[in-house]
C-alpha cells in the first residue's frame, strides 16, 4: 500500500536513477525542519503548561506594617489562619534569612552579612497555594482573611507577572505547530511536483503501457513505489540529522539543568510524536503520490 | 468484430480529419488500408486500437460500444489488440527481450511461462543473439521487427499494423507479412496500413480499404455490408 510490491521485471520499466533528482534532498531538509519545529512545539507547550499550573493557584501576601514586631505577629497569624482554611492547600511564611539571601544576590553579598542589607526594612511574605482551580472565589475569601489578620497587606497573584511569560511560551508553541503544518503542506507539494514531473518524463512509456493494456493501477504502483522509496530516503536522512541535533541540544541542556532533564523534557508523548512523524510522512508522501498519479492518468485515454 | 458507423474524427476545432467512416470488419479477415500520406490512415487505426475516441458516430469492438465505454474497461480490450506503431514506440531503456515480453508481463503471465515464447519469437525475427540489446543500438529494421514481435506475442484477436514494413528490406517484409498471414490463419483479424503494392498483391484473400482525404472509398458497399452479413 505504502511502498507497493512490483515484480522485478516491471521495475525495469522505469530507468534506475535513484537519488539523482533533488526530491530526496528537499524532503530531507523539510523533514529535518519539521521534526525540529515539532520538538520545539512539544517542549514549549510542556513548559508553558508546567509554568501555568505552577503559578495558577499561588499568591504571595506582602505585609509592610512599619513595626517589625507587629509585622512578624501579623505574618504568623495570617499563616496560621490561612492554613486552617479549606480553600488553602498550603501556607508558608518566607523566612527572613531566605529573603535576605535573595536580596543579597542583588546587593552583591550572597551571605547576607551586608550591614546595609540588614538595615533594610524587608516586608514579611506569606506564600499561599490555593486548592483547585477556582481562583476568583478563593481570592475574595483570602482578601477578607487578610483584611482581618493583616490590614493593609498586598496580595500578589503569581499569574500576574509570570502569566505573560507563560502566554508567550504558549504562543511560541502554537507557532511551532503552525510551522509543522506548513512544512507538511510544502512536503506534500514537493511530492506532487515530483509525481507530475515523473509522469512528464516517462509519458511515452506510460502511453505505451496504456496501449498494451496496462491498468492505471499497474502504472500507479510502479511510480508510487519509486517515489515512496525516494522520499523514504529523504525522510530517513532528515530524521537522522534532526535526531542528532535534538540529542546535542539535549546533552547541552543536561549540562545546564543536570541530569537527563532536557531529553526527558519532551515527555513520552512528545518522543512518540517525533517518532511517529517520519512514518506518517512516508505514508502521506505515498498516498499523495498515488492520488496525483491516478488523477493525472485519468486525463489520458 | 469491428464496426464503424458514421464515424467522424477531428483534432481540436479544425475540420474533420475523418468523415462518415462506415465499415464492418469480419472476424478472421485480412485488410489492407491504403491511401495517400495524410489521408488519415493512422488516425483511423488509432480509433481501432483505442488510442482515440471518435468525435461522432458509433464504434463497436468485439460486440461492445466503445464510444461510451468507461475508462476502467479499456485495458481489458486493449489486451486483445496487438499494435505495430508507425514509429515503433519501443521502450528505450528496455532490452529487445523485455520489450517483446511486455504485453505478457502486463497481462500477468509468469516469467517461466513467457521465457519460452519470447525466446522463440526472438530467434524467429532473427534477433536471437541481440536479445539484450537496447532499441537505440538496433537498426531501424531490427527495431521494427521487435515492434512487430511485441504486437503479436500475446496472440491478439485483432492485429493493427501501421506501415509495418517501411524500414525492412523486401525479403524481410515478405517474411513479416508471412507472420501476419500465419496469425490470420489462426483466427486473428489483421488490419495493415501500407503503401507497399507488392505486399498487397501477396495476400490472396485480403480486402482493400482505401482512404482519400478522410473518406473511405466503398464503391460496392462491401466494406459496410460484408457478404457474410448481408443475408
Ligand atoms: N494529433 C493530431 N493533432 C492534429 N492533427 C493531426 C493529429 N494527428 C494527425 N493529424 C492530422 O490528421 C491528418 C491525417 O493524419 P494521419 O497521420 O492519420 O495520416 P496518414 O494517412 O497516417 O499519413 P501517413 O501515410 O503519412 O502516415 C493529417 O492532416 C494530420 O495533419
Ligand atoms: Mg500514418
Amino acid at each position: 500500500m505504502i511502498i507497493p510490491r512490483v515484480p522485478v521485471q516491471h521495475r525495469r520499466l522505469l530507468p534506475d536513477r535513484r537519488l539523482s533528482g533533488p526530491t530526496p534532498w528537499v524532503i530531507a531538509i523539510l523533514m529535518m525542519l519539521t521534526l525540529l519545529a515539532a520538538a520545539a512545539g512539544v517542549g514549549l507547550s510542556r513548559s508553558a503548561n508546567a509554568i501555568g499550573s505552577a503559578i495558577a493557584g499561588r499568591v504571595t501576601v506582602q505585609i509592610v506594617t512599619a513595626n517589625p514586631v507587629t509585622r512578624a505577629e501579623q505574618a504568623a497569624a495570617l499563616r496560621r489562619a490561612a492554613a486552617a482554611q479549606p480553600f488553602v492547600l498550603s501556607a508558608r511564611a518566607v523566612d527572613r534569612e531566605e529573603l535576605q539571601a535573595t536580596m543579597g544576590q542583588w546587593f552583591g553579598s550572597a551571605d547576607g552579612d551586608d550591614p546595609v542589607l540588614h538595615s533594610l526594612p524587608l516586608p514579611a511574605l506569606v506564600d499561599i497555594d490555593f486548592v483547585g482551580e477556582d481562583r476568583s472565589g478563593h481570592m475574595e475569601q483570602l482578601r477578607a482573611l487578610v483584611a482581618a489578620e493583616a490590614p493593609g497587606a498586598r496580595i500578589i497573584p503569581h499569574a500576574e507577572w509570570l502569566g505573560p511569560v507563560a502566554r508567550l511560551i504558549g504562543s511560541l508553541a502554537w507557532i511551532a505547530g503552525g510551522l509543522v503544518l506548513l512544512m507538511t503542506l510544502a512536503s506534500a507539494a514537493v511530492v506532487i511536483m515530483t509525481a507530475r514531473a515523473a509522469l512528464g518524463t516517462h509519458f511515452a512509456t506510460i502511453e505505451m503501457l496504456h496501449l498494451i493494456g496496462a491498468t492505471d493501477r499497474q502504472i500507479t504502483r510502479l511510480f508510487q513505489r519509486r517515489i515512496a522509496i525516494d522520499t523514504a530516503y529523504g525522510i530517513a536522512l532528515g530524521s537522522v540529522v534532526a535526531a542528532a541535533i535534538l540529542l546535542l541540544i539535549g546533552w547541552q541542556w543536561a549540562g545546564i539543568t543536570s541530569g537527563l532533564a532536557a531529553t526527558a523534557s519532551l515527555g513520552p508523548t512528545g518522543w512518540a510524536l517525533l517518532l511517529a512523524l517520519p512514518l506518517l510522512a512516508i505514508a502521506l508522501a505515498a498516498l499523495t503520490a498515488r492520488q496525483t498519479l491516478l488523477a493525472a492518468l485519468k486525463k489520458i485515454l | 468484430m469491428v464496426e464503424f458507423d458514421g464515424v467522424g474524427l477531428r483534432y481540436g476545432p479544425d475540420a474533420e480529419v475523418l468523415c462518415d467512416i462506415s465499415f464492418n470488419l469480419q472476424p478472421g479477415s485480412f485488410y489492407f488500408l491504403t491511401g495517400p500520406s495524410g489521408a488519415g490512415k493512422t488516425s483511423l487505426l488509432k480509433m481501432l486500437y483505442l488510442a482515440q475516441r471518435p468525435s461522432r458516430g458509433i464504434v463497436r469492438l468485439f460486440g461492445e460500444d466503445l464510444v461510451n465505454m468507461p475508462r476502467p474497461r479499456l485495458p481489458g480490450f486493449r489486451r486483445r489488440i496487438g499494435v505495430v506503431f508507425q514509429d515503433f514506440r519501443l521502450i528505450p531503456h528496455l532490452s529487445a527481450r523485455d520489450n517483446i515480453a511486455l504485453p505478457l508481463r502486463i497481462a500477468g503471465v509468469s516469467e517461466e511461462d513467457l521465457s519460452g515464447p519470447v525466446g522463440e519469437m526472438l530467434s524467429w525475427i532473427g534477433l536471437g543473439d541481440r536479445a539484450d540489446a537496447r532499441p537505440a543500438t538496433l537498426s531501424g529494421g531490427e527495431q521494427q521487427r521487435v515492434a512487430i514481435a511485441r504486437a503479436v506475442i500475446a496472440r491478439p484477436q485483432l492485429l493493427v499494423a501501421d506501415e509495418p514494413t517501411g524500414n525492412v528490406d523486401p525479403e524481410m517484409a515478405m517474411r513479416l507479412l508471412g507472420l501476419f498471414e500465419a496469425l490470420n490463419r489462426l483466427g486473428t483479424t489483421v488490419v495493415v496500413a501500407t503503401h507497399d503494392v507488392h505486399l498487397i498483391s501477396r495476400i490472396e484473400n485480403a480486402q482493400m480499404m482505401r482512404l482519400e482525404k478522410g473518406r473511405l472509398a466503398d464503391p460496392t458497399g462491401a466494406l459496410r455490408y460484408p457478404p457474410a452479413n448481408r443475408a
